[in-house]
This record gives C-alpha cells, sequence and structure tokens, in this order.
C-alpha cells in the first residue's frame, strides 16, 4: 500500500510538472511560426551611432521657454499631470543649480545662475546603472544610445529607481488615466506599477522627426549624433565648456549643460 | 481506512478549487461572438482590398502571436515596418493601424475575449478607438 | 510526518486562528493595493523602497542565521547543537518565503514576477537575488525534512544527505551577501556604497537571527515538554555577544568615515538617521531607539551574569531582535534615499493598509513556523532521546 502510495505521488508529481511546462512548449512552437514575416526600420527614420544632447541655458529666459518644451514632451508622450509630488511622474522638469548639480555650487556664484532653473531629463548614459541592475531587461540601451523602457515586461520592482543617480525615473504608485487631461491618441498611455522616463521621442524618430522638447525649444535644445565628427552637437561640444550631471559616477551622460545666466547671450 | 474524515475534507475542499472555474463561469449567458469587420473605415476600402496584415485565418488564431512579435520588434530593435507575404508595408502600431481599421473594439475584440474569459491587459495602456454607445 | 501539525490542544488552534485571521486582514488590504496600486503606501517617488524591501532585508539575514547553529553542529561536532539543528532550519523556511512574500507585495506588477525567470538577466544582483534565496529555502526544507524523519525513525540521517548539508552551509552567507550587493553596488545612494555593507549584513544577520532561535527556544520549552537544551542557549548567547559586539563596531565604522571625512554626501544620510536633516526628522526617535537598545543588548550580553541568567538573556535576546529590526528593516532602506539625488528631502512613513501588509506577511511566516516546529517538537517529544542518548523532553507525559 505504501509502495503504491509512493508512486502515485511520483506520477501526481510529474505530471503537475508536465502540466506547467506544456503551455510554455506549445507558446514556444506557435510564436516560431510568425517570425517567417520580415519588418523593417522606417525609411525616414532618424538613425545615429549615438544620441546626444546638448542644452544652452543661456537661451532660456522666461518660465514660458521651460514650459513650452515641457509641456511639449508631456502632452504628446500622456504624461499624466498628478499634483502630489509624492506620485508625481515627470519625464523633463527643472530645478535650480544646487539640485540639478549637487556639490558645483558655492556661494558667491552668480545671482541669476543659483536661482535659474535647469532642464533635467533622463541622461541616456552611455552606461546606464538602471540598464545594468533591471532583472528582466525591461529597461535597455539600445544601439543608437537610447535608454529605452519596455513597458510591457517591467514588472514594477524599482531597482532601476534606487540605481538612476539623476532621479530620472517615475513610477506609476496609481493608474495615470485619470490625470491625463487630453489624450494623444497616437501614443500608449501607462498602467499602473510600471516605471517610465523620457525615451528620447524613439517614436518621433522612427518617423524623422526630432524630439519633441527639441522641435519646441527655439534653438535652446540641441540634439545630434555624438558618433558624428561634423554633427552640430559636436562642433559645440568642440568649441563651447559644457559640463553635465555627475560625471564622477562614470555613467557617462549624453546630456550637456551650456551654463550661462540671463544677460550674456 | 484511517483519518477519513481528514481525508474526505480535504478532497471535497480540492474538488471545490479545481472546478471553481466552471461553477464560476456557470448560468452567465455569453452569446456565441461574432465579430463584424464592418466598421466605416474598412467600408471605405474597394472590396477587393479589404485585407488585413494577413489572412483571416492566421489572424484569427495567431493575431496574439502576431501583436507579440510586433511589440517586441517596436520596442525593442526600433522596426516598425512590418511586411507581409504579399509585399505590402504596414506600421507597426496597435493604436494607429490595427484599430484604425478595426475602430468597433467592443465587437471585433471584447466579444471573443470575453467568450474565451481572457483579458488581455492591451487596454491598460494603448488608447482604445472612441465608439458610439450601441 | 505532516499529520502531526494537523492535531494539537485548544492553546496551539487558538493561535493558529489568531494568526489565520491577521492572515486574511493583510490580504484584504493586499486587495486594496493591488487595485488601487502601491500610491496606497507611503513610498514615493523618492523614497521608491520602504518598509517591504526593509522587513525582506532583515527577513535575509534570520533566514541565513541557521548556519550559525548548522555550522557548528556539523563542522565542528558541536554536540549540543544537535536538538536544534533542525529548529534552525525550520527558522529559516519561513524566513526566506516572507522574504519572497515581501518582494511579491513590493512589485508593481506581481503577475509579471516570472519575467525575472523568463527573460534571465546575469547582469542584475536581483536576478542572482533570486537564484540563491530559492536554492536556499529548498536546500533548508530538503535538509530539515529529511534529518527529523530520520530522528523520528530513530535511524542516523541517509549519507547522501550530506553533501546538502555542507551546500546550505556555504550557501547560507551567499544570500545576504548577494542582498547586501543589491544596496553596495549602486553609484550615488552614499550610505549604501560601502565595501563594508555586507560584512555588516552578516554580523547583524548572525546576530539577530540566533537572538530569535534563543527566543523560540525558550517560548518551546516554556509550552511543549521539548528542552533545546540550556547549554545550546548559552552558546547562542555568546555567538550574539560576538556577533552584536562586531555589528555596533562596523556601524561605527561607518559613522567615522561618513562624518569624519566632511563629504557632504557621505554625511547627509547619517545626520538625516540620526539628527534630521532640514527640518526633517521622522527617523530620528526611531533610530535613536534602536542605538540606546544597542547599548543596553550589549551591556546585558557582555556582562557574565546577565548573560548567564536565562531571564535576562531573553531580554537581550528580544533588545538585540527589536534594534536590528529597527535598524535594518527601516533605518538603512529609507536612510539611503534621504536625500534624494537631487539633494531633496522627501519622507517616509508606512501608511495602515501597508502596515496591514507588512503584519499579514509576518503572519503567514509565523504560520508556517508554527506547523513546522509544531512537527518537529511532536516528534522529539516522541523519540523522548535525542541522539547522543540525552533526555530532551522535560518530563514523561
Amino acid at each position: 500500500m505504501s509502495i503504491n502510495r509512493r508512486e502515485f505521488l511520483k506520477i501526481a508529481g510529474i505530471s503537475t510538472v508536465a502540466g506547467i511546462g506544456a503551455p510554455w512548449a506549445i507558446n514556444e512552437i506557435l510564436n516560431r511560426g510568425v517570425e517567417a514575416a520580415r519588418v523593417l526600420p522606417g525609411l525616414e527614420a532618424l538613425v545615429a551611432k549615438r544620441w546626444a544632447m546638448v542644452i544652452d541655458t543661456r537661451k532660456f529666459r522666461t518660465a514660458d521657454d521651460y514650459k513650452r518644451v515641457m509641456d511639449a514632451c508631456h502632452r504628446i508622450h500622456n504624461v499624466p499631470d498628478i499634483e502630489n509630488p509624492k506620485h508625481e511622474v515627470k519625464w523633463i522638469w527643472t530645478d535650480t543649480f544646487e539640485h540639478a548639480f549637487p556639490g558645483q555650487e558655492h556661494k558667491y556664484m552668480p545671482e541669476d545662475i543659483k536661482h535659474k532653473p535647469f532642464l533635467l531629463l533622463c541622461n541616456h548614459c552611455e552606461r546606464p546603472m538602471c540598464v545594468r541592475v533591471c532583472p528582466t531587461k525591461a529597461t535597455f540601451k539600445r544601439e543608437d544610445g537610447i535608454v529605452m523602457m519596455d513597458m510591457h515586461r517591467c514588472i514594477g520592482c524599482r531597482f532601476c529607481m534606487a540605481a538612476c543617480p539623476f532621479g530620472a525615473r517615475s513610477f506609476n504608485w496609481r493608474d495615470p488615466r485619470p490625470f491625463i487631461k487630453e489624450e494623444n491618441k497616437e501614443f500608449p498611455t501607462r498602467m499602473i506599477g510600471v516605471v517610465e522616463k523620457c525615451t528620447l521621442c524613439y517614436e518621433r524618430l522612427a518617423k524623422g522627426l526630432k524630439p519633441a522638447c527639441v522641435e519646441e525649444s527655439n534653438g535652446g535644445l540641441i540634439f545630434g549624433d555624438l558618433g558624428d565628427p561634423n554633427s552640430e552637437v559636436r562642433k559645440i561640444l568642440s568649441s563651447t565648456y559644457t559640463i553635465r550631471r555627475k560625471p564622477e559616477l562614470g555613467t557617462e551622460p549624453s546630456v550637456y549643460y551650456i551654463i550661462g545666466g540671463n544677460e550674456n547671450v | 481506512m484511517y483519518n477519513s474524515r481528514n481525508i474526505i475534507i480535504g478532497l471535497i475542499i480540492f474538488a471545490a478549487f479545481v472546478t471553481f472555474p466552471f461553477y464560476n463561469n456557470f448560468g452567465k449567458a455569453v452569446t456565441k461572438p461574432d465579430p463584424k469587420l464592418d466598421t466605416p473605415e474598412i467600408q471605405k476600402f474597394p472590396e477587393n482590398e479589404r485585407r488585413c496584415v494577413e489572412p483571416k485565418e492566421f489572424m484569427k488564431a495567431g493575431h496574439m502571436q502576431l501583436l507579440n512579435g510586433w511589440r517586441d520588434s517596436v520596442v525593442r530593435y526600433g522596426n516598425r515596418i512590418y511586411v507581409n507575404d504579399a509585399g505590402k508595408e504596414f506600421e507597426i502600431s496597435l493604436q494607429n493601424t490595427c484599430m484604425k481599421c478595426h475602430s468597433n473594439k467592443k465587437k471585433f475584440c471584447d466579444e471573443c475575449h470575453n467568450y474565451a474569459a481572457v483579458k488581455p491587459y492591451c487596454w491598460k495602456c494603448h488608447i482604445e478607438p472612441k465608439e458610439k454607445e450601441t | 510526518m505532516f499529520e502531526k501539525a494537523l492535531t494539537g490542544s485548544r492553546r496551539y488552534w487558538v493561535w493558529v486562528f489568531i494568526l489565520l485571521s491577521i492572515i486574511g486582514v493583510g490580504f484584504i488590504a493586499y486587495m486594496r493595493q493591488y487595485t488601487y496600486g502601491l500610491g496606497i503606501t507611503g513610498m514615493n517617488r523618492d523614497v521608491s523602497w520602504g518598509f517591504y524591501i526593509g522587513q525582506f532585508t532583515f527577513l535575509v539575514g534570520v533566514a541565513a542565521a541557521a548556519v550559525m547553529v548548522v555550522l557548528p553542529y556539523y563542522l565542528h561536532n558541536y554536540k549540543k547543537y544537535g536538538r536544534i539543528t533542525v529548529l534552525a532550519e525550520f527558522l529559516a523556511v519561513p524566513s526566506v518565503i516572507m522574504c519572497l512574500l515581501f518582494i511579491f507585495v513590493d512589485l508593481g506588477q506581481p503577475f509579471r514576477i516570472m519575467n525575472v525567470i523568463l527573460h534571465p538577466t546575469p547582469n542584475s544582483v536581483m536576478f542572482w537575488d533570486a537564484v540563491v534565496l530559492s536554492g536556499y529555502l529548498l536546500l533548508n526544507i530538503l535538509v530539515g525534512w529529511t534529518v527529523l524523519g530520520a530522528e523520528r525513525k530513530e535511524v542516523p540521517p541517509p549519507k547522501w544527505i550530506k553533501p546538502f548539508i555542507y551546500i546550505a552551509i556555504a550557501w547560507a552567507p551567499s544570500i545576504h551577501i548577494v542582498t547586501a550587493f543589491l544596496y553596495s553596488g549602486l553609484p550615488g545612494r552614499h550610505l549604501w556604497l560601502t565595501a563594508i555593507m555586507a560584512a555588516r549584513f552578516l554580523a547583524s544577520a548572525f546576530a539577530s537571527g540566533p537572538a530569535l532561535i534563543i527566543i523560540i527556544s525558550l517560548i518551546v520549552r516554556r509550552f511543549t515538554n521539548f528542552d533545546p537544551g540550556r547549554e545550546a542557549i548559552q552558546t547562542l548567547g555568546k555567538t550574539i555577544t560576538y556577533t552584536m559586539i562586531l555589528n555596533v563596531l562596523f556601524l561605527g565604522f561607518e559613522l567615522f568615515t561618513g562624518l569624519y571625512s566632511n563629504i557632504p554626501g557621505h554625511m547627509h544620510p547619517f545626520q538625516y538617521l540620526y539628527a534630521g536633516l532640514e527640518g526633517h526628522g521622522k527617523l530620528v526617535p526611531m533610530m535613536w531607539i534602536s542605538s540606546i537598545l544597542a547599548v543596553i543588548a550589549l551591556i546585558l550580553l557582555i556582562n557574565p551574569k546577565t548573560r548567564r541568567n536565562e531571564s535576562t538573556l531573553a531580554v537581550a535576546a528580544v533588545v538585540v531582535f527589536t534594534s536590528l529590526w529597527i535598524d535594518k528593516g527601516f533605518g538603512l532602506v529609507v536612510g539611503g534615499f534621504i536625500p534624494n539625488p537631487l539633494e531633496r528631502v522627501t519622507e517616509y512613513w508606512p501608511t495602515i493598509p501597508e502596515t496591514l501588509i507588512t503584519l499579514g506577511v509576518w503572519a503567514i511566516g509565523f504560520l508556517i513556523l508554527t506547523l513546522l516546529y509544531k512537527v518537529a517538537v511532536s516528534v522529539k517529544e516522541e523519540v523522548v532521546y535525542d541522539k547522543y542518548g540525552e533526555k530532551q523532553v522535560k518530563l514523561f507525559k
């Protein structure tokens, strides 16, 4: 009797394992069928070895200069407008010098620079810490340097938020939809429990358009390919002194800042 | 048989647990799904051009695999153009390609999904087309 | 053997029922969190990990601490631990289960958790943590159950279990080292970016875990016939004395480097935790309670008189456990996020639903612990003599 029971349990165990494994195996077989068709990048897509951005802070003077840029991004990407700062979601925002570049400030710096807002966004680092820590490859670096988010795969563990030294990542603490005033029907929203951030307008680059913030910046944001010595960003970087946020951490941010007050354009 | 009381109680709990899907759905009137292809957007096409990205039979059985592949293609590999067997190109986009024709999500998607009791989470992020209440 | 968990005194069932009700309340709270989102907790954009991950971190330590009993017994043949190795292994099992549950309730999209296995990512410490934790769980169930089963039949444990025992011993520190690496590899989080993090984790684990084993052993002796043995408890007392000293020393090293070096980034989290920063100081009272408890624990433990007295040793064990729970389950995780990367302070405090969910997970842990211990203790009460021929029950029924 006891041996029979033992054998019964063994068979039951094996069938359980098989039962759990079978759907996966069937899925694998079905997935193979689709690969036959082809996929292509768009013909007019903008391509680069490594995308980068220069922020010419001298060109940002009025509150509207900042607002136009930030609103353009948040509007087209369906970024919710949540007032509670604890649950806030933001892709591009501003903060003052001492918070944007901690440790770089000093008491005697020009007043206009001290109090000026600086645009902040994901740095699309060359060696992104968020990508290194992500346990599912939900955030990953594309070949053109964009640090992307796959919202379908994100499990919401928020390891990337702990790892990002720039505070660029937002988590959907609650359903974002009620906080989107006007939906852009061409772009998805996000759901509860996933992390999001700036994607450098990968969906616009694919159609040959520059990022929305760049387009709205009246030349304050310059976008281009670091891999191309003749690109506008490379020309600026080799002729003008620029700084990056927290370069000492070695993540190699791709966003460069030209620091200037309001008077010396 | 010793411990028969515990065994029987255990078996009853087990049976109740295993049969949960059956009695949970029991008595729920579900009509046979009848997805419709008669949206105004599709009607606009001449009869011989009313073709989906792939043949109807393939789409019926494998649209989820196709969509999974599309998703990874765009999000992970940056390839936004899909070329089908006939050589025709499509922009890969649930919101901007699929649903532009199939603007009747309730009739086209939900009816079958409800019937099969599957709840894909597509629409938690992807915005569904506006439909008139019927 | 499991049938032993299905019979018990009235007191046993009342206790099980209390735990089940706490689990029920926690489950209802979790259902609310699941529909509303993690915004129901006190966590926020700046402090993006809180109570849940704190409990996880603390409990990994408790789980790893089983090795402090298993190692002397199997590698040094310290016979006095023979009776309680199974208690240590059966403490590790619910601890790891609680760890996994705390990770689960902390996820924004919990039902995608299998993505960690579907898309394995060796460069992520989280992936390795999942691997070592599940491995450790299986090892402890296997070893604990097999050895207890042999004891019940009054035969020596089967030979094939030996390699698993040795692997489990080597495996135990790994779970806590990997968990420390979750934190200590992140640039820009100054409180965590320290090479001593793993060492500090091990020291605190090997203090808090054995402290819990002391407490549980005393409870088991009080409420059952099984006697874990006075000498085993005394030796555990010595263990927590040394590990607690090490833990306090390590914290002191951190404070010295952070504060003496004068580097603002390194000073800020300590200032926030122990003095308050820019007028924010929600954690200050907790941290000072933890520090004072640590001092009391050291006085009670280092003084041989109070350590040898089981009542004061019990107090010391409770004090050690509480002090380290505050320090690791709360201060370490939250403190790492304050100030945020932009040098701004956003505070954190758990909400009521968050606390209920936390209690619910702890109750699941205690329920599993109770069931496993019920089995273990029942076996030991039946066997009467331990494998060295000493009586391990207080009196015959």
